[in-house]
């Protein structure tokens, strides 16, 4: 097994389907010569021939209509948006018509597509590019959103999503890129889409997050394991559909729960998991399930990311205001 | 088997005939000659040496950005060099009250339309009072979404036209940004409303890594503008007095009621597409640059100029002396603004009445930001 960065098991996993299968395709742009701005599709292009992963011209909504229509002719397009704040040059292919292919069509047809896109804050990118538009994405049905947290998840999430019949958005944390290297398979291995993961056990508390909220929720576990607290960290992983199931169990295992998001807190998956969670297990909780979120600012400027951001001591802060209701 | 050809109807022979007319327009040449001396402009002395000192001053706020930036000074900043001309002497053209609705390389047209310096540094380092603009400066803030300030130029025109104002909009973007749907959508509606906006798109051969062959088809970008039936020039975009000429053409044209125009600006970016890590020897070779350095803006211009006797050495390193002292005294500037505040961001969003649960979150950051 190799260590990796969650940046190279991406490109690890484009690489193994890549070779598994002739119909799978990468395209984008700046990801053939350049692989992409972030290297995700370094070696690619060189390995696999320019017919296979290529550059396109820069429209978004070009890259979306084209991944549609190679869909229909057997291909299994994987696409990357530069840079998910520009989703909505390409809102229509992904939450118009791709999510409803397999509906209009009598579930004849389907939209076998892999959209991978960078996204997150805390690396001081200009505006449009750090949003966090998971939530509008999530918010239509035919569309699974994966949000992975560590290389090893990413590769085996990504396969999963690649090999998957329907759309798929999967959507990778810039500031997890380089952030640390993990074991991850050389080999082709999958990891099912819709299933969280607890990323750590515990049983005073569930802190359930996706993205780069885990390594936050983690680190707030850690706070408050010395204060005598033990909390279970929940990984989402995939954010549409939800993994109800586990949400649950773990909840009725700790009777108390908060749910971390970075997005804005009038955006994105927590109200979602927040419902679930009182639809299905209200009686089991001793507490209300609060939420830790950005405030309701349009994602600000590069300079002032740091403050807007919530962080490991939001979480350990409002993780307490939940244990001593 | 070749296709047989109808000798009715020629569509290939359509295009090419169109694709033919596109000349490049020159007025000054690489070695800093008239080729073209009935499209001079004839500007005057005092003109053609501001020109020239705008220019210059450019250069040096390049190397000095990109300087700052490695120092972490600065935070996004998109390199100029080589772009001089297609800048300064596309916005030369304009007059004051005109509108520029820039993309993100086009910050010294905005500091030449009156955007304090420190502001474009607070821009670059993503602080918004970068972006609080004076009363009565005509401009956006650079646009980051490509193809967005193309549509809004076409928005602002036609407001411009229902206002009667005797002005026009000036909009940038690249080659990459002429694939996207907002471009023609953009010159479209200009055209079908005959609204007063220029279109300049500089070509610098590159969006990111990709070369223009892989960008499109067509064989200029400036021929674009035919298919939405508004005139559309392609210039050399490292000629100061060809882009200033095309430009001010455009502007009157526009003023007599007659409509927008493209322009194409034949140019190159001597740096990495960023400085956010762009690595151009991945796409182009030391070849490519040097072909272009041949065709400097700077150096063209001041062989002419020094042949005039209206430029020298000294009169260069005075405008340099200057840039740099102003360049030091706007980062001091900036190093100055207060630190951004949640609670400023939420002031700014929510003018008048906060919701109650917004209200609720700037309560909460008031408390965490006095501490
Ligand atoms: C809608 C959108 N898509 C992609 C990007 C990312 N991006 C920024 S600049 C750029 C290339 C632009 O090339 P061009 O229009 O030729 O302008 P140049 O940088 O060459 O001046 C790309 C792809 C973006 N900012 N906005």
């Amino acid at each position: 097994m190799a260590q990796m960065t969650m940046i190279q098991a991406i490109t690890d996993a484009m690489r193994t389907e890549l070779k598994n299968d002739e119909n799978v395709l990468v395209f984008g742009e700046d990801v053939g010569k350049n692989g992409g701005v972030f290297r995700a599709t370094e070696g690619l292009q060189k390995e696999f021939g320019e017919e296979r992963v290529f550059d396109t011209p820069l429209a978004e909504s070009g890259i979306g209509g084209l991944a549609i229509g190679l869909s229909l002719t057997g291909f299994r397009p994987v696409m990357e948006i530069q840079f998910f704040g520009f989703l909505f040059e390409v809102i229509d292919s992904v939450s118009g018509q791709a999510a409803r292919q397999s509906f209009r069509t009598a579930g004849k047809l389907n939209a076998p597509i892999t959209i991978r896109s960078p996204f997150g804050g805390g690396v001081a990118t200009p505006e449009m590019h750090a949003d966090s538009l998971e939530g509008i994405v999530a918010s239509q049905p035919g569309i699974k959103v994966v949000i992975p947290s560590t290389p090893y998840d990413a590769k085996g999430l990504l396969i999963s999503a690649i090999k998957d019949e329907n759309p798929v958005v999967f959507l990778e944390h810039m500031k997890l890129y380089r952030s640390f290297r993990q074991e991850v398979p050389e080999e082709e291995y999958t990891i099912p889409l819709g299933k969280a993961d607890v990323k750590r056990e515990g049983s005073d508390i569930t802190i359930i997050a996706y993205g780069a909220m885990v390594q936050e929720s983690l680190k707030a576990a850690e706070a408050l394991e010395k204060d005598g607290h033990s909390a279970e960290v929940v990984d989402l992983r995939t954010v549409q559909p939800l993994d109800v199931e586990t949400i649950i169990a773990s909840v009725e295992k700790t009777n108390r729960a908060i749910v971390v998001q970075e997005a804005q807190r009038q955006a994105g998956i927590a109200a979602n998991v927040v419902s679930e969670i009182m639809e299905r297990a209200v009686l089991s909780l001793e507490a209300p399930v609060l939420r830790v979120t950005a405030p309701d600012t349009v994602y600000p400027f590069a300079q002032g990311e740091n403050t807007w951001l919530p962080n490991a001591a939001d979480i350990t802060e409002t993780a307490k205001k939940v244990l001593d209701f | 088997m070749a296709a047989k050809k109808n000798a009715q109807f020629d569509p290939v022979n359509t295009l090419h005939e169109i694709e033919e007319k596109f000349d490049m327009f020159q007025i000054l040449n690489e070695d800093g000659k008239i080729v073209n001396e009935e499209a001079d402009p004839k500007l005057s002395d005092e003109e053609l040496t501001e020109l020239m000192e705008r220019m210059v001053y450019t250069r040096i706020l390049d190397q000095r950005s990109i300087a700052l930036n490695r120092q972490g000074r600065l935070g996004f900043y998109a390199p100029t060099a080589g772009q001089e001309a297609s800048q300064l002497a596309s916005h030369y053209a304009l007059e004051k009250d005109d509108f520029i609705l820039p993309g993100y390389r086009d910050v010294p047209q905005l500091i030449f339309h009156g955007l304090p310096l420190h502001m474009a540094f607070l821009w670059s380092r993503g602080h918004y009072l970068g972006s609080d603009l004076a009363e009565g400066l005509n401009i956006f803030p650079p646009q980051i979404i490509i193809g967005a300030q193309y549509v809004q130029a076409a928005g602002v025109a036609l407001g411009l036209q229902k206002r009667g104002k005797k002005n026009v909009v000036m909009t940038y973007t690249g080659d990459g940004g002429t694939s996207q749907g907002d471009f023609y959508e953009g010159i479209n509606f200009a055209g079908a409303f005959r609204s007063p906006a220029i279109f300049v798109v500089q070509n610098n051969q590159y969006a990111i890594s990709t070369p223009r062959s892989v960008q499109t088809a067509a064989k200029t970008l400036a021929q674009k503008g035919i298919a939405a039936g508004i005139p559309s020039i392609l210039v050399d975009g490292m000629d100061p007095l060809a882009v200033y000429a095309a430009t001010k053409d455009a502007r009157e044209r526009a003023l007599n009621g007659d409509g927008p125009t493209l322009i194409e600006t034949m140019c190159y970016r001597y740096g990495p597409h960023t400085m956010a890590g762009d690595d151009p020897t991945r796409y182009r070779t030391s070849d490519i640059d040097s072909e272009w350095e041949k065709r400097d803006p700077i150096v063209r211009f001041r062989t002419y100029l020094e042949a005039k006797n209206l430029w020298s050495e000294e009169k260069e390193n005075e405008v340099i002396e200057r840039a740099k002292q102003e360049i030091k005294d706007a980062i001091k500037q900036a190093d100055q603004a207060p630190k951004q505040k949640v609670t400023d961001f939420l002031k700014i969003m929510y003018k008048g009445d906060m919701p109650y649960n917004v209200k609720e979150q700037f309560d909460i950051y008031t408390e965490k930001e006095s501490k």
